[in-house]
């Protein structure tokens, strides 16, 4: 039993927080919001220079052959950015729903960035990135499909977080379409189960991220705000809250890591797992962002503040990959807790 | 990264599991916060050390098993799936023995372990005093400087010690140098005194805690002579001595994730035999105290890495505290609302219902432990 991860796999995070730091501060996020993609094409271009945007996809492909395990952590410093761009969708979903696919020759243009790929694979039919992508992956539950974006028909819709604004698919379902089976990716219900899977976990790492942010955020901002004479970051009660914020995160960490590892390791237990990292990642980003939105008081409450793109990126990923009720019926079902139902026993 | 045991880490899983299930009464023991529970309790004691079981973590030369704290893990989680009893000596094995292992003198470890290992000798507290809850360095018990008897002189008031009144020892801090003026001085000039509690001048009185076991007992201690031998770490240097201990308490050693694991365990059980099944928010309740425990042995299972690893465990142990004396309670009033109208009733959930009240009371009140994450975790300023 060891719990930590290695020299490299930390080395690879710390490097990767650093381009963000330089390459994605909050005015890159706030661009995106503003409608302007520029700056999150350099980002991307500098995301795909350092390797990560391959980070999955096989050496022989020009990728690094890594694993979710060895970039959780990376994804957790894009989301602690709130990166404006489809890291999750295109590094992680499609790398792995490409790889052995019909369509693997398109691997190389993850690799240098060239792929920008949208997912819709909830049965929503919202696409996220808009504006950004040019490939769009959709599924319709049996098969899932790789398609170009002018061949995509969508419709723009207003999103709660700008920064990651979404369309509509049009004229589902996909297999209708004319040129389908030239953009058919995967049938096979493991293979797209698993990309599903590896989506939720990258998304509850990128909420871990977020959650940190905002929590350290806040932390500065109360012990320089003052009130009554001295910093408000004196007053027990948000230090309480505050404690307790912290609480959530670090008990929501260990669950985020430990599931990358069944995910990576494939064991019997990792659909739950990475389900529960994904319920706990939720609702310590969502316990944080309630709670720094607290403490910045009045000076919170405004699209002026950095803030709410936090707020609005942790609102946009809870409810995205994996909603909290469909996980816990999951989780219900794999503890098989389900079968004691009242339902169940009357059988 | 790998969250597997090792072949041999099973191995001592399994030597645990197969003797456990032989050994351990079929019928649970009464409990052993009362005097008739707590004698039953002192005969299971003696057969775990017997069997080289009361003390695994320690070297083998004290009764142990050199268990590391992986074994450890393994150890208290199958302690708890069999369903063994409650351990009564747990005061002195995981507070008092850590501290000894830390700070004491080869003369001491020699001379005290192997009798608390065995179960001969039984510690118990004796740091709060009626005016020193969450304060503890306010506390006023004396001790008194004895040159020619070479000792010292206790004197005042403990109290909420746990099981003082069937317990043979005790442990805790006394003041023997008076306290500086200022407020960040106040932790000095404190001693860590060892006590039997037959030494001429010691009186106890047990009283009961809220489920009603005399569980708890006021010590008195006037002019009670304790000899220098008994001094556990440097004479006014108690505060950092004792500090050690309540970092081991409220840490790993009393609350392991096996506890937990066993009791949403049984809570299943509970579950399943409920006339007319669970509904769908009791199930989704299910789901989350399993989502509480899990988080705790994911969370205990990178700690005890990194403590193999060197790191000190610090602050950090506050949120281990508040994170399983919250989940005690949830895992309780989910299995009271199981329970239904049974709940009326006194048995193992509603008397561990409210034994799990005190979680966020002792070692340190929850309100403390927020204090302690919120200044020295995030670096918020002090404001007590």
């Amino acid at each position: 039993m060891r719990f930590a991860f290695s020299q490299d796999q930390l080395a690879l995070a710390e490097g990767v927080g650093a381009v963000l730091d330089d390459r994605c501060p909050p005015s890159v996020v706030r661009s995106v919001w503003n409608g302007e993609q520029e700056p999150a094409q350099q980002l991307w271009l500098r995301l795909a220079d350092i390797g990560l945007l391959g980070a999955l996809v096989p050496e022989a492909d020009g990728g690094l052959g890594l694993t979710e395990l060895d970039i959780v952590l990376c994804l957790e410093e894009s989301g602690r950015a709130a990166v404006p761009v489809p890291l999750v969708e295109t590094a992680v979903v499609a790398a792995r729903l490409l790889a052995g696919s019909p369509q693997a020759e398109r691997l190389p243009a993850v690799v240098d960035g060239e792929l920008r790929v949208s997912v819709a694979l909830d049965g929503s039919g919202l696409l996220p990135w808009s504006g950004f992508w040019n490939w769009a992956l959709v599924g319709d539950g049996k098969a899932v499909y790789l398609v170009p974006a002018p061949e995509c028909p969508v419709e723009p819709v207003s999103a709660v977080d700008r920064a990651r604004p979404m369309a509509e698919l049009v004229g589902m379902p996909v297999e209708a379409w004319p040129s389908a089976d030239r953009y058919l990716l995967s049938d096979d219900p493991r293979r797209i189960a698993l990309a599903r899977q590896s989506g939720t976990l990258a998304t509850a790492a990128q909420l871990i991220g977020l959650a940190e942010r905002m929590l350290s955020m806040t932390v500065h901002y109360v012990k320089q705000r003052q009130q009554f004479g001295v910093p408000i970051g004196s007053f027990q009660a948000l230090k309480h809250a505050l404690a307790n914020a912290l609480l959530a995160v670090e008990m929501a960490r260990p669950l985020v890591h430990a599931a990358a590892w069944a995910h990576v390791q494939d064991t019997t237990s990792a659909g739950r797992d990475v389900a529960a990292a994904k319920i706990r990642a939720g609702e310590a980003a969502g316990r944080v962002a309630r709670t720094a939105l607290q403490c910045h008081g009045g000076m919170g409450y405004t699209q002026e503040s950095d803030l709410h793109l936090w707020l609005k990126r942790t609102w946009a990923l809870q409810a995205s990959w994996g909603q909290p009720g469909e996980l816990r019926a999951d989780i219900a079902r794999a503890l098989g807790i389900q079968s004691l139902g009242s339902g169940g026993r009357n059988d | 990264m790998d969250l597997t045991y090792s072949a041999r880490e099973e191995q001592f899983r399994q030597e645990a599991r197969t003797w456990l299930q032989v050994n351990v009464p079929a019928q649970p023991l009464p409990s052993g916060d009362t005097r008739s529970g707590f004698a039953e309790h002192l005969h299971w004691e003696r057969h775990l050390f017997q069997a080289g079981w009361s003390v695994v973590s320690w070297p083998r030369e004290y009764g142990g098993r050199d268990a590391d704290l992986w074994q450890w893990l393994i150890f208290e989680e199958e302690y708890y799936r069999a369903g063994a009893p409650q351990r009564v000596t747990q005061n002195g094995i995981f507070l008092l023995a850590p501290t000894l292992f830390q700070f004491g003198t080869e003369e001491q470890r020699d001379r005290i372990l192997p009798r608390m290992a065995a179960a001969d000798d039984l510690w118990c507290q004796a740091w709060s005093e009626p005016g020193a809850g969450s304060d503890l360095a306010g506390l006023i018990s004396r001790a008194t400087r004895d040159d020619a008897a070479g000792g010292w002189l206790l004197n005042g008031q403990k109290t909420w010690s746990t099981r003082g009144a069937f317990c043979t020892h005790a442990f805790g801090l006394f003041r023997s140098a008076a306290p500086a003026d200022s407020e960040r001085q106040r932790h000095r000039g404190l001693t860590y005194f060892m006590v039997p509690l037959d030494a001429p001048g010691v009186t106890v009185r047990g009283f009961s805690r809220l489920d009603g076991d005399e569980g708890f007992a006021d010590l008195f201690f006037s002019d009670v002579f304790v000899p220098d031998r008994d001094v556990l770490g440097a004479v006014h240097d108690g505060w950092r001595v004792a500090m050690a201990t309540t970092g081991s308490e409220r840490g790993l050693t009393l609350r392991s994730p096996g506890r937990f694991r066993a009791s949403f365990e049984r809570l299943c059980d509970l579950a399943r035999s409920r006339p007319g099944g669970v509904t769908e928010r009791l199930a989704d309740r299910l789901v989350s105290s399993w989502l509480d425990v899990e988080a705790y042995a994911r969370y205990t299972e990178q700690t005890v890495t990194r403590i193999v690893d060197g790191v000190e465990l610090g602050a950090q142990s506050s949120l281990n505290k508040l994170h399983w004396s919250e989940l005690d309670i949830s895992l309780h009033e989910l299995a009271l609302e199981l329970l239904g109208p049974q709940a009326v009733l006194d048995g193992p959930w509603t008397k561990g219902y409210q034994f799990s009240l005190s979680g966020p009371i002792y070692a340190g009140t929850n309100e403390i432990q927020r204090d302690i994450a919120a200044e020295r975790l995030l670096g918020l300023p002090r404001s007590r």
